[in-house]
């Protein structure tokens, strides 16, 4: 990532952020299609720690007006080359105002990976919240109510991790049954 | 906005709406929300509405706190349907995966296949050729009238109008035999492949759906005559499950149910794509014009009303492309080494025989380059997006679908609370949740 830093033009809202949290090293890049044109798809990271304070500021400035939460989710980068973190928590933001998109990444580790919530600046970070919870087991610190979303209370694993296998780990087959004498 | 625009204004808006004002307050450590108690106490009484209820249209699930029959709290149980429909997309390539698309929004399952291979085309950095791009248009509008038809007709059946849902569904017959011309499936198309289309239309195509198009809109007309000024339905539906504008936007809101609350938001204009492009064909045509009808209701008749416009202007999209659809390939070009090569070349060139392995060899095949991307459609339930992070291997490295319906759905216990058990389905059915795309 560091010889993209030397792109010239970085959106308003990277140059905003760059200006108010001068000790943060937010890496910006730009994802580079096939034919070698850039998308337009601007991913900063931000550490965990320091992420309330950012997004707060991405959602208040009003040169940056990141409005809307489109999407939160996660990437878990097991077996990704050259991948130095493991879970990449992503936030796709969308300013209406300015029509623009900033993606934000927070990377976090085993054994405890834990975000802040991002519930008390975009309500709609609720479900999504939950579901990365629910399929990549990140705890997201003061959400409202995190549980399970997608699988049921008592499903033991998190399926979207990489070590999880395609066929599950035998949940379909090993269940408990209830007959008329127990239930 | 001019003309055609809808505007409506809601009669009977609650004050104050929000049953909860601080449980979800603007701080980060909200306060927790306790589960719905199995014996509230006092007058208060627990519902469990589905997930095998009619009404829903899907496997939802409610817990309802009722006051008589007054809605206290309502929390919202979802993945029934849940099918690992990511997971799923970590090991299948990006042409294969389209089929599991197809599964989610079923009822415009063109629109997601599109939505799919835009992001993929995204990912490759393909520009798919003018014909290719004209008849997309037409597909995702054909989809969008296809889901907007069952969803305007289905909520009129939940309020007891039900001839208006046949009405509406006997015309998605129509739609669906047009799919079934063009891709040979009625139901799931799958009808994209990765810079093109699953194969050309037959030339008479464009005759059938220009035919057609008059009966489509003569529905969408009787639909309005039924519904609009009915006194039933309009009570039923205005003032009910009320959002904001600045809500809508802060609970991530999108497609017709943020646009009835006025929010200026459609991807056809704001982002672009296919023929929403200026100069989408190369050849300097403007972008194909048509209007974004906005609502300030906020309400479930204001999304009736948009859904009703919306499926209008799609009509008139179509109206425009199906007379002049460019010549050519629907295919880009096999040197792009995405799409198979044409059989001819396949059969009788050992150039062709080469690339047709190479491309469906299990060892070979789609050689992205290192990286993410994030493509979007304007669907009919909103904003579908696919964020797909690659690693240069044949399938993605990891897939992520941004749906709609669990965007939208997850602001439901808002708009219900305070309201009576019979607008339950009114709300469900002006969200248009679609469990197939809500727990994927």
């Amino acid at each position: 990532m560091a010889e993209t830093n030397s792109q010239p033009d970085w959106p308003v809202a990277v140059e905003r952020l760059r200006a108010r949290f001068g000790d943060i090293d937010f890496a910006p890049s730009e994802s580079v299609a096939g034919d070698g044109k850039p998308r337009g798809q601007v991913v900063v990271r931000v550490p965990a720690d320091r992420l309330v304070e950012v997004m707060r500021f991405l959602h208040d400035d009003p040169e940056c007006g990141f409005d809307m939460l489109v999407d939160v989710t996660c990437v878990d980068y097991l077996n990704y080359p050259n991948a130095t973190d493991r879970f990449g928590v992503t936030y796709s933001l969308l300013s209406l105002r300015h029509n623009r998109r900033l993606w934000v990444k927070c990377f976090v580790n085993d054994p405890d990976p834990e975000v802040p919530s991002m519930t008390g600046i975009w309500k709609g970070a609720d479900w999504p919240e939950r579901e990365v919870y629910d399929l990549f087991g990140i705890r997201f610190a003061g959400h409202p109510d995190l549980r399970r979303i997608m699988t049921w209370e008592g499903f033991g694993s998190h399926p979207l991790r990489k070590d999880y296998p395609l066929r599950g780990l035998g949940e379909r087959e090993n269940y408990p049954v209830y007959d008329r004498t127990s239930a | 906005m001019s003309g055609r625009t809808t505007r409506c204004t809601t009669g009977r808006v609650p004050k104050t709406r929000v049953g909860r004002p601080d449980a979800m307050a603007a701080q980060p450590d909200a306060t927790t929300i306790e589960p719905v108690q199995e014996e509230p106490g006092g007058d208060r009484w627990v519902l469990n509405f589905g997930p095998q209820h009619p009404a829903t249209h899907g496997t939802l699930h409610l817990k309802l706190e009722l006051d008589g029959e007054r809605i206290v709290r309502c929390v919202p149980e979802i993945g029934y349907l849940h099918c690992g429909f990511e997971k799923l997309g970590e090991h299948l390539d990006y042409n294969q995966y389209v089929v599991v698309t197809d599964r989610m929004n079923y009822l415009s399952p063109a629109a997601n296949n599109l939505a799919w291979h835009t992001a993929c085309e995204k990912l490759f950095g393909i520009e798919p050729t003018p014909r290719c791009k004209a008849l997309r248009t037409i597909f995702a509008e054909l989809a969008r009238v296809l889901d907007h038809l069952l969803c305007v007709g289905a909520a009129a059946l939940d309020v007891g109008a039900m001839t208006a849902f046949v009405y509406g569904f006997n015309e998605r017959e129509i739609i669906y035999d047009l799919f079934e011309e063009a891709c040979g499936a009625r139901f799931t198309t799958s009808l994209s492949r990765v810079g093109g289309l699953f194969r050309d239309i037959p030339p008479e195509w464009p005759g059938h759906v220009k035919e057609n198009l008059p009966r489509l809109e003569r529905c969408v007309d009787e639909l309005e005559r039924l519904l609009v000024a009915n006194r039933i339905f309009v009570e039923r539906t205005r003032g009910i499950g009320v959002i904001g504008r600045d809500d809508a936007i802060n609970w991530s809101l999108t497609g017709p149910v943020a646009r009835a609350s006025g929010v200026k938001r459609d991807l056809r204009k704001d982002e672009p794509y296919l023929c929403f492009a200026e100069n989408w064909d190369g050849r300097g045509s403007p972008a194909i014009p048509f209007k974004v009808p906005i609502a300030h209701g906020g309400d479930s008749y204001a999304r009736f009303l948009v859904r009703l416009e919306e499926m209008r202007q799609s009509l008139n999209i179509i109206r425009l492309l199906i007379d002049d659809i460019p010549p050519g390939s629907v295919n880009v070009s096999p040197d792009e080494k995405v799409g198979l090569p044409d059989k001819r070349e396949v059969y009788f060139s050992i150039e062709g025989l080469i690339h047709h392995f190479e491309q469906v060899m299990t060892n070979r095949g789609f050689t992205p380059p290192l990286g993410e991307a994030y493509g979007a459609m304007e669907t009919a339930n909103g904003e579908l997006g696919f964020y797909i992070v690659s690693d240069g291997g044949r399938c993605p490295y990891r897939v992520r679908c941004r749906p709609p319906s669990l965007m939208n759905y997850q602001v439901f216990p808002v708009l219900i609370e305070g309201h009576q058990i019979s607008d339950i389905v009114v709300v469900l059915g002006s969200l248009n949740i679609i469990a197939g795309e809500l727990d994927r």
